[in-house]
């Protein structure tokens, strides 16, 4: 794995590489390299594999964050490719030329984040929600709470309660003199 | 009253069935679903005893509570001793089982399900979420109330409900039916334009008829 | 006359009572088996009652309204013709000479109408049911009709009455033991008859969720029902007829306990090949028909014709 990651660096500019797991990396590349770097990772590294596609939404940032995790079958390892772009007007490069069955990742996050892919094949149908016509519902500036009540009916009379301090009152109620309440999780 | 009126009134009294195109307009039916009243009191009961005994299930899962189906018709609860039994196809079943939360999308395919059903038909709910939304009240996709869409019959409460919960429902169920009290179709057929209202409020895509006979 | 047509609605109405009850009892024996408990067995009426006394009911079309009505004339011509208890004037209904052949078509002829009828409903599962259906069934036609010829030829007669009679006086002049092979074939079409397990691809309530009669619904359903009960009956009296020397005591609820025994021997033969053996796709079921069963058919002819 050492020799792929050393290997990348040389030809395209990586940052933080990051070894959550022996199994498990996490590296961060360009927008403009991903292409060339995923096709690399492909051909070259072994990672033969897209196990999924996915976004976050960094709006702090003004970014969405998207992942690429990666497989090599034979050194058994994931590698996951982040890539940072715009939030405003979201546009990627597709992917289902190297892996054809990107083309439903790229459906579902044109759906839920609203990031295009030019090209990806039938990226514009809809792929969960039927007819939904509002703010791409995964983006967090979207409330979906407000969204709720205003659409559908709410009962009156509903409460929520912290299952937690629910239950002690209810059942635990000698739980402070018990022996065990010294103990880390309760 | 001029026949002209007559006429109008007719039409009016038809649904538009605005979600269909002219070509499919032609293969839909567009008469609006009327209430029902009740035959002669004894024959009634005796049927209502016979519509109690023999629940036919319309075996379409729509939510999570579809999983506690099955090991109602497996040995442990057999729900086969209480004349209750499986059916697959919403045309001969007279009890629909919401499982849980229905997304929007599912929403539109119970109520599809539902109109197909004959009457007298029974609508039991199960689990929180069909009552208030339950842990997805606030879902942007989930619906929370049930009851607005289609009339309801039975709630079972319970995240999920236990199989034998579900059967004292079944029993509740049977109670209500052999009393009469169960008359959700009627409710239906009476309040017609405040159900497809709310229906039509959140399916967007509106692209079937307004009532499916 | 009037006296001819009571006998005949007093046997319909005891065939139909028996095939619903046969039902019952092997759904209760089903469910032993599986460990449970089971419906009750009078659930079978329930149901039909049930289902006539929906409050709505979509028909759609003429053939649509037909198609259940065929099946139950079908159900009603096969009953019709056939002596139930040899030498009573009660059940013995409208048994001439040549029966044999009309019974046979009636068997055929309620399909065809359903199938017209459940054409219509309109839902694409139906035809695919219909199709599999009338194939299977034409197939298993062909070992009954060989072993049916090679009674005729056997006894020389299409009579049922005259076939039953000739099996009188103990039970090994019953055809059984004077002519196995034609019985063995016989039996074997009978299990695609009965669409227990092996040969229940038609109705298979997995893939094509009912089969032809997907759409149909309230009293359509209820004929069906009806007539699935009358009809059982009929081809169970049938059988016990022409191979199990029939139902004969000079007592007639005695002739009716020996029918019911019969019959439900018969049954149960289709019910214990049904829980034994997994389920047959068509083309299996047809080229199962078409080999073995149909080569014994075929052989029993040349043996009676010839030996």
């Amino acid at each position: 794995m050492e020799e792929i990651l050393k290997e990348l660096k040389q030809r395209f500019s990586i940052k933080d590489p990051e070894k959550k797991r022996d199994d498990l990396h996490f590296v961060k590349i360009e927008k403009k390299d991903t292409i060339a770097v995923l096709t690399y990772l492909k051909h070259y590294g072994g990672f033969t594999h897209l196990a999924f596609l996915q976004a976050v939404d960094r709006i702090e940032d003004e970014k969405f964050q998207l992942t690429y995790m990666l497989y090599n079958y034979k050194l058994k390892i994931n590698l996951a490719v982040k890539v940072l772009i715009e939030r405003y007007q979201a546009e990627m490069t597709s992917i289902h030329k190297l892996w054809a069955h990107a083309w439903q990742y790229q459906r579902e996050l044109k759906e839920m984040f609203g990031i295009n892919f030019p090209g990806s094949p039938r990226v514009d149908e809809s792929f969960v929600l039927e007819g939904w016509s509002e703010k791409p519902p995964m983006r967090r500036d979207f409330d979906t709470l407000e969204y709720s009540t205003k659409t559908y009916y709410q009962r009156p009379g509903r409460s929520t309660n912290d299952p937690k301090k629910y239950m002690k009152k209810k059942l635990y109620k000698n739980f402070a003199k018990s022996p065990d309440n010294g103990r880390k999780n309760g | 009253m001029k026949k002209k009126d007559i006429n109008k009134i007719e039409q009016e009294m038809k649904l538009a069935n605005s979600g269909l195109s002219e070509k499919e307009k032609t293969l839909f039916s567009n008469a609006r679903p009327a209430p029902v009243k009740p035959l002669n009191k004894y024959l009634e009961k005796f049927l209502n005893w016979a519509r109690a005994e023999s629940l036919w299930i319309l075996g379409y899962g729509t939510g999570c509570g579809a999983i506690e189906l099955r090991p109602l018709m497996t040995s442990r609860f057999d729900i086969f001793r209480y004349g209750i039994a499986p059916r697959p196809t919403p045309r001969q079943s007279s009890v629909f089982i919401i499982g849980g939360y229905a997304s929007l999308k599912t929403i539109k395919r119970i109520v599809r399900s539902y109109e197909q059903m004959q009457g007298p038909k029974f609508v039991i709910a199960l689990g929180s979420c069909t009552i208030n939304g339950g842990m997805y009240y606030d879902s942007y996709y989930t619906i929370n109330r049930i009851d607005h869409y289609i009339p309801v019959d039975i709630y079972v409460a319970g995240c999920m409900p236990r199989p034998e919960s579900l059967i004292a429902g079944f029993d509740k169920l049977k109670e209500n039916i052999k009393a009469g009290e169960c008359d959700g179709m009627n409710r239906y057929a009476e309040n017609f334009d405040w159900y497809k209202n709310n229906q039509k409020k959140i399916i967007k895509d509106w692209d079937m008829p307004d009532y499916n006979w | 006359m009037i006296i001819k047509i009571t006998y005949a609605i007093i046997s319909v109405l005891v065939a139909i009572i028996y095939g619903l009850s046969l039902n019952g009892v092997v759904r209760k024996i089903y469910a032993r088996v599986h460990g449970r408990f089971g419906p009750p067995v009078w659930q079978p009426f329930v149901d039909i009652i049930k289902t006539h006394g929906k409050s709505v009911a979509i028909s759609h079309g003429i053939m649509y309204y037909l198609g259940p009505v065929f099946r139950l004339a079908g159900g009603l011509g096969t009953y019709l013709f056939i002596p139930v208890i040899f030498g009573s004037v009660v059940f013995s209904n409208f048994s001439m000479a040549g029966d044999l052949l009309l019974v046979m078509y009636f068997i055929f002829f309620g399909q065809l109408g359903m199938a017209l009828g459940a054409g219509e409903g309109g839902h694409p599962y139906s035809p695919i049911g219909i199709s599999r259906g009338l194939s299977q069934m034409t197939t298993f036609e062909v070992p009954f009709a060989l072993s049916v010829i090679a009674i005729a030829i056997q006894y020389n007669t299409l009579n049922i009455t005259t076939i039953v009679a000739a099996q009188q006086g103990g039970i090994l002049n019953w055809t059984l033991f004077t002519n196995p092979l034609a019985v063995v074939a016989a039996m074997i079409s009978m299990l695609g008859m009965n669409m227990h397990s092996p040969f229940s691809i038609v109705l298979a309530p997995q893939e094509i969720p009912i089969g032809p009669p997907i759409e149909m619904n309230s009293s359509f359903l209820a004929t069906l029902q009806t007539n699935r009960g009358l009809f059982g009956a009929a081809k169970l009296v049938l059988f016990m007829n022409l191979y199990f020397g029939g139902a004969a005591h000079p007592n007639i609820f005695v002739a009716l306990a020996i029918m019911i025994v019969k019959t439900f021997l018969i049954y149960m033969f289709s019910v214990f090949v049904g829980a034994a053996f997994p389920r047959f796709r068509p083309e299996q079921s047809m080229r199962f028909f078409l080999k073995w069963p149909t080569l014994i058919g075929i052989a029993a002819i040349i043996i009676v014709a010839y030996f």
